[in-house]
């Protein structure tokens, strides 16, 4: 898949999601089970992310790098109710600097 | 569920400007991240043609995060497809949510589709009234949308220029921008529950499957923990009907 096939094909299903909400009889996708999946499917993606994103190297072993430090900075930006952009920045900048001092 | 077709009421000058300002204000924190998913997005190898048209078209952005993650990890075409659409399947739950709402019919369902997403439908669902829900909606919809795309082109230009991403620490920047929006969905224990199982279902299969695949591996956590009766309370997503029924008349 080329990466605009990517791109285009991730772009139309995201519309037909969105759009199906506004034309499926509402009855359909109503029942609790379905709202409960959906309410949490989000979470265990998102945190999916997070876990291999912070902590795997290319090709999926494990590793403890700066990446951790700045995961654990920017939880920490979060729990003081840091703004996104706050969050992202430290970060990006805890790691950044970790690495400019020869660490992860 | 209220079956009322008729116009909701004006708003008074001072609640639509209040409003208003709602809109703008998320608008404007919203896009402000639309920086960090440029810069990620061409930092992952995608051109500046293709980030911005992941804005432009997609415009989910835990869902454009996901691609350039997938993307940016070496990951298959499909599991960044995957992962993207199994994110946006929230979208149309707000759909359904906000077609109640808004009333749109036809042609006009294209506009407000692209434009449901996590802020606008936020926004609405916060207002007391039918046509402040309506306006919230709408406003925020197209504050987000602007704002968005302007702060991508921004994010992709000044992020192409920086060089190796490392440097910047921008590797960093993808998982605490994934923290940052998922933050917010951590108030209940079982939502607590589920990430934690995910986060390392994910981890155990990393090393064993090719980048992307770990993370739909541990969706399924999601939709075994969604099977499973619930004991907290009601999930966010499962409204109410809004307050917006019109004031009982007195009979005459």
């Amino acid at each position: 898949m080329t990466l605009w096939t990517t791109v285009l094909l991730a772009s139309g299903l995201a519309f037909t999601l969105k759009f199906l909400g506004y034309v499926v009889p509402h009855q359909v996708l109503d029942g609790v089970i379905v709202s409960r999946v959906t309410a949490m499917l989000p979470v265990a993606l998102l945190s999916a992310l997070v876990a291999v994103q912070t902590f795997t190297a290319t090709g999926g072993a494990l590793t403890v790098d700066a990446r951790a430090a700045g995961l654990a900075v920017a939880v920490t930006a979060l729990l003081l109710r840091a703004p996104f952009l706050v969050v992202v920045i430290l970060a990006a900048a805890t790691t950044a600097s970790l690495r400019a001092l020869g660490w992860g | 569920m209220n079956t009322n077709t008729v116009h909701a009421p004006r708003l008074a000058d001072q609640r639509r400007k209040e409003v208003l300002r709602q809109c703008l204000s998320v608008g404007i924190a919203t896009g402000a991240y639309g920086i960090s998913f440029g810069a990620l997005s061409v930092a992952a190898g995608l051109n500046i043609w293709q980030t911005i048209a992941l804005s432009a078209l997609l415009f989910s952005g835990a869902s454009q995060f996901a691609v350039v993650g997938v993307v940016a990890a070496g990951g298959a075409g499909a599991a960044a497809v995957a992962t993207s659409s199994l994110l946006g399947m929230r979208n149309g739950l707000y759909g359904l949510q906000m077609s109640r709402l808004l009333k749109v019919r036809g042609l006009r369902r294209v506009p407000a589709a692209q434009l449901t997403i996590d802020e606008s439908t936020a926004v609405a669902i916060g207002q007391p009234e039918q046509a402040a829900q309506q306006l919230g909606f709408w406003g925020t919809g197209i504050a987000v949308y602007v704002l968005w795309n302007l702060s991508t082109i921004l994010g992709a230009v000044v992020g192409d220029a920086l060089g190796d991403p490392k440097r910047y620490g921008l590797d960093a920047a993808a998982p605490a921008a994934f923290c940052a929006l998922l933050w917010p969905r951590l108030k209940s224990g079982d939502t607590r529950a589920v990430a934690a199982v995910a986060a390392v279902i994910a981890l155990v299969v990393a090393p064993h499957a090719s980048a992307g695949i770990p993370v739909l591996v541990a969706a399924l956590a999601a939709i075994v923990a969604g099977l499973l009766p619930s004991g907290g309370p009601r999930v966010p997503y499962d409204l109410d009907e809004p307050s917006t029924a019109p004031e009982e008349k007195p009979p005459i």
